[in-house]
């Protein structure tokens, strides 16, 4: 490989929450041992440290945004700021004093700006924090949310563009990132400028629905596209049902992962399915070869 | 009384126990289903739509191009970057927008005013005796708590309400579980279920909101969630056990409590426990006053 080659980016996403994307993942991380960087992107939910026990090697504050602050030696009480938020944070609290919902606030400035009194300030905010660790795989960037705290979208870029730099500077062919359920925020930001996204799925009614909107998605932002049906026995019909409706959309079928209660077992055990004897480990493999990075 | 259904991780059977919690009560019983980037609600209620789907719009400025001089006092006051000057030209990203109302406010020309931008519906079906409120973003759409926001404005003002709420901790769980009576929390016996649950119960604290939890899949893994539980002094309010048979009708869209009537005492259980440890005799922890 020569300097120049920027690492592929293999995005593991799945609409539907619970399907075994992270299990997948950490399959992945281990069979691209020594040749891949790690990205946990689901940072409000993140799991993949659980299975791949991270040795910390410097973490970082999460800092984005600012958030309003009511100084009540200066409030005069007018209510402007009640009036003029959009997003009804500030509250009149029974002692007649105006505060904001730091929970609520989604730091737009505007009573900020406007109230007469000069009394709010607008601290940044502080949003979680972000880790970079060593792993039996390989090095990992991951990231804790702080409690109900926003902008997880910003915070999985930041993840995805370190684990970025780690990877050029380690010169890595790849980048496994484990992302988040939904087709929301922080999906968005896992999937924007990825070289290709897998998405899990289980053949259920709310599987498929949920498939479809977030294949809808990936094409919209034109990344090639790759499914995996989990579990796929549990509902055989669905099962081909889906994998014909992948096909029509254009994405790829890249294989069926059995139903395997050691899954759960592997996970108990800190292990990742493929290194352990569990039977759905030769069909993790399969996808993974199926998938052709290493091609 | 408002209940809130919750998880931090996803998959964990927070639409099972919310359709099958509705399905029991039944009549009068409003199921709002809060995942708008994913509702599953409807696959399993399968009501009628009772009316045409609701738009759902958040304003996003746009500009008169005939009164703006290009100071750029807009950009510079917005914080989400959703207006940038180029060559005097305002220009309006509305993905970026959150709708603050700033820069109209701010602009000295009086040159912005709001214009709607759809980001989703909110539709309203009749399922049986229950009705089902659900929200539904556009595929390509960032932001999801202000069509929660739109969702929950349907809570009707008597009676009870259950509110299916996405997956995660961030912004739209948070948007869904605030001014809520109560928050079930559904996890499963596995170490990424115990871990996702200390990640949600830490969320509902917060929030100070009493909360229980609901074991699914109960003698899947291991017995790690209930321990935590009694050392968390959190109240399980129920134990659903692995059962294949209940897998299986989820994944062709059946209710347990209609595939498998033996589960109608499960769910009725659960309701009764719920009411039993409601705002007046939880703490904020969820720990039962005695």
């Amino acid at each position: 490989m020569n300097e120049k080659t920027t690492p592929h980016e293999l995005v593991i996403i799945s609409g539907k929450g619970g399907t075994g994307k992270t299990s997948v993942a950490a399959a992945f991380a281990v069979l691209a041992t020594g040749r891949a960087v790690i990205a946990d992107c689901d940072v409000d939910a993140a799991d993949l440290h659980l299975v791949l026990a991270p040795k910390l090697i410097a973490s970082m504050d999460f800092k984005s945004g600012h958030e309003a602050v009511i100084l009540r030696e200066k409030c005069t009480g007018c209510g402007l700021c009640a009036e003029l938020c959009r997003f009804g944070a500030v509250k009149l609290s029974p002692n007649s004093q105006y505060r904001v919902d730091p929970v609520a606030c989604e730091g737009c400035s505007v009573c900020v700006r406007f109230c007469p009194a000069g009394a709010i300030a607008f601290p940044e905010r502080l949003c979680g924090e972000w880790m970079a660790s060593a792993t039996r795989c390989g090095t990992m960037v991951h990231a804790c949310l702080g409690v109900a705290a926003e902008n997880s979208g910003k915070l999985v870029s930041l993840v995805r563009r370190e684990a970025r730099r780690i990877a050029e500077e380690q010169r890595l062919p790849f980048i496994i990132t484990d992302g988040p359920p939904g087709i929301g925020c922080p999906v968005i930001a896992s999937m924007t400028g990825a070289s290709q996204v897998l998405v899990v799925t289980e053949p259920t009614v709310s599987g498929e629905h949920d498939l479809e909107r977030v294949l809808k998605l990936a094409l919209f932002f034109d990344i090639p596209t790759s499914v995996c049906v989990n579990k796929w026995d549990i509902n055989p019909e669905m099962t081909e049902r889906i994998e014909r409706k992948v096909e029509a959309s254009g994405a790829r079928v890249v294989g069926r992962i059995r139903y395997d209660r050691a899954v759960t077992t592997a996970q108990i055990q800190a292990r990742a399915v493929v290194e352990t004897d569990a039977p759905s480990a030769a069909d993790i493999r399969r996808v993974w070869e199926n998938l052709k990075l290493e091609t | 009384m408002i209940i809130a259904v919750a998880s931090g991780k996803g998959g964990t059977g927070k639409t099972t126990v919310a359709v099958n919690l509705a399905r029991v009560r039944g009549a009068g019983m409003v199921l709002l289903d809060c995942d708008v980037e994913e509702p599953n609600a409807h696959l399993f209620l399968k009501g009628e739509p009772c009316c045409e789907p609701e738009t759902v719009t958040i304003p996003v400025p746009q500009v008169d191009e005939s009164l703006c001089d290009g100071c750029g006092e807009c950009s510079r006051f917005c914080e989400y970057k959703a207006l940038a000057v180029l060559a005097k030209r305002v220009l309006v990203f509305p993905e970026m927008c959150h709708g603050c109302g700033g820069c109209m406010r701010v602009c000295p020309k009086g040159a912005i005013r709001e214009v709607p931008r759809r980001i989703g519906v909110v539709e309203t079906l009749k399922a049986g005796a229950a009705t089902l409120i659900q929200g539904r973003l556009d595929v390509g759409v960032a932001m999801a708590p202000p069509l929660i926001r739109a969702v929950k404005a349907r809570i009707p003002k008597e009676g009870d309400a259950i509110l299916d709420a996405p997956p995660g901790t961030s912004c739209p769980v948070v948007a869904t579980l605030r001014e809520t009576d109560y928050v079930v929390l559904v996890t499963e016996p596995t170490p990424f279920g115990l871990n996702d649950l200390k990640l949600a119960v830490a969320v509902v604290r917060e929030l100070r909101l009493p909360f229980g939890v609901v074991v699914n899949r109960a003698g899947s893994g291991d017995d790690r969630v209930q321990a935590y539980c009694r050392d968390e002094w959190i109240s399980v309010l129920a134990e659903i056990p692995d059962d294949r048979r209940v897998a299986e009708a989820y994944s062709r869209g059946q209710l347990a409590v209609d595939a498998l009537p033996e589960y109608r005492d499960v769910f009725q259980a659960l309701w009764a426990a719920v009411c039993g440890l409601s705002r007046a005799d939880t703490d904020k922890y969820g720990r039962a006053r005695t």
